[in-house]
């Protein structure tokens, strides 16, 4: 089957972007050099096309209700404009995928899912709506949407977009007019860098790539860079720290999981995970060496497998050869010696957190 | 636009062998560090490892992705580049004058399996 492709895929052609498969997608993976493009972001101001991204509006009488029964995070009486981050689990705990809601206003939720699972969310969401008074509408095709990060971008939105933005909190979201439609901003992102995501139509997306990039201010970024600043702030990535099975305990993702609250779906079992103990878990590991752990790579201990690698690099901001690996409790401990096997050789290192640079938000 | 030297030997795995005496300097492409991007990391063998033509020897790892090094000859790793350990880029800034590894050569007749300049042009531009 062939890619499918954003409103945004000839400009990307036009800059000369490495284009890859991701998600279902021919996206950008980087347009002239990784190591500039991420070091845009940490310093300036970088713009993202993110239209892979799927989107899905729920409305209705009980839509509150259902949200917070396929979400674990918990939106009861969310104030309008609020956004929340969680996940939506299966009853075995794993994750279907990890995902944003944006309270949107009076029963109106805007969920934000991966690009990669899209089919598979929306059939979940359908799935379970059938039992409740709400309606759910696929909107994917009709945002394009695209990520405007580092510490120069409030500025340069309010400047070249003539969008008010200095007043919003982080993870907070406004619709505003433009040109005649509605669209969305949102304080929000994955570079660990503050930030805004704009979503509209897409000739919303087409006309906000063009100023931004008209202006010199702001650098075109690929996917490639999105993951190393990611990994840097230990944000997960759904494929490497997430899946079907791995739980969001596991991950470390337990703020955004409450137990507390009424019936949703995964509940039973991760009470129960949490309950007995986890047997594993999503830890950093910092290597002595510059060799570079990479998603698959096996992690040891004493001589065996105690685990595997879910995304590494040579840290761009630190130069650090440093990795996410979901190992046995029983290592998970700080300065716990491990190693990773790379290729031939196995490279010792040892237990670090799993955010190996600063995040910079503005709250 | 690559850069291409003549007289040097290539492989369709993207080294290539300059051939000096009964030595031979193995490393990567201009074609190849391109392609690679930011290099990161070069992982070389030990000096007196054996190397086999068509065998990988090592890795070039950039921020994205580790490639594997093929080695287009056979014969005995007398040196390595140990300025790579610390500057690994200057594969990007440079893959011609900093070669990976110095091969004394077991077999020189190998360098006949490999593409001449001009053949490997027409390689990279398929």
């Amino acid at each position: 089957m062939e890619n499918k492709k954003t409103c945004l895929y000839d400009k990307h052609v036009a800059l000369g972007a490495l284009i890859s498969p991701f998600g279902g997608f021919d996206m950008p993976i980087q347009y002239s050099n990784i190591v500039e493009e991420h070091n845009a972001v940490r310093t300036a101001c970088g713009i993202f096309d993110v239209s892979h991204m799927g989107e899905v509006l729920i409305t209705g009488p009980e839509s509150e209700k259902f949200v917070n029964y396929i979400f674990t995070n918990d939106i009861a009486g969310a104030p309008d404009g609020k956004i929340y981050y969680g996940m939506m689990c299966h009853p075995t705990g794993g994750v279907v995928d990890d995902l944003l809601v944006y309270k949107m206003g009076d029963k109106r939720f805007f969920l934000v899912i991966n690009a990669s699972n899209i089919d598979k969310d929306v059939a979940w969401i359908m799935q379970h709506a059938a039992q409740f008074d709400v309606t759910v509408e696929h909107q994917s095709d009709k945002y394009g949407e695209v990520a405007v990060q580092g510490p120069k971008t409030e500025a340069i939105i309010e400047k070249v977009l003539g969008i008010p933005c200095s007043e919003m909190v982080f993870y907070t979201c406004k619709e505003i007019e433009y040109n005649g439609e509605t669209i969305i901003i949102s304080r929000t992102g994955y570079t660990g860098e503050d930030g805004f995501e704009l979503y509209g139509s897409h000739t919303f997306t087409n006309e906000v790539w063009d100023k931004l990039l008209a202006s010199g201010e702001v650098l075109p970024c690929g996917l490639g860079c999105r993951d190393t600043l990611r990994f840097e702030v230990g944000l997960p990535l759904y494929g490497d720290e997430l899946s079907d099975e791995i739980t969001p305990l596991e991950a470390g993702l337990g703020i955004f999981v409450k137990l507390e609250k009424d019936n949703f779906i995964g509940k039973e079992a991760l009470a129960a995970q949490k309950a007995e103990g986890l047997k594993r878990k999503i830890v950093g590991i910092e290597l002595y060496d510059k060799a570079i752990p990479r998603h698959g790579y096996d992690v040891e201990a004493d001589g065996t497998v105690i685990g595997t690698v879910t995304t590494g690099y040579n840290s761009i901001s630190t130069g650090k050869s440093v990795c996410m690996a979901l190992i046995s409790t029983e290592y998970s401990k700080l300065d716990t010696e491990v190693s990773v096997r790379i290729r031939k050789k196995v490279f010792p290192g040892k237990v670090t957190k799993k955010r190996f640079y600063d995040k910079n938000y503005k709250k | 636009m690559s850069t291409i030297i003549e007289g040097l030997f290539y492989a369709e795995s993207h080294e290539y062998v300059k051939i000096d005496g009964e030595y031979g300097y193995v490393g990567i492409t201009d074609y190849a560090q391109h392609e690679l991007g930011n290099v990161v990391y070069v992982d070389m063998p030990d000096e007196g490892d054996e190397v086999e033509a068509g065998e990988d020897f090592g890795a070039v790892e950039s921020v994205k992705a580790a490639s594997d090094l093929i080695s287009p000859v056979s014969g005995e790793v007398v040196e390595v580049n140990s300025a790579l350990a610390d500057s690994p880029e200057l594969i990007n800034s440079d893959p011609y004058a900093n070669w990976i590894i110095k091969v004394k050569l077991s077999d020189p007749s190998e360098v006949e399996n490999l593409m001449t300049a001009e053949a490997y042009k027409s390689h990279i531009n398929e």
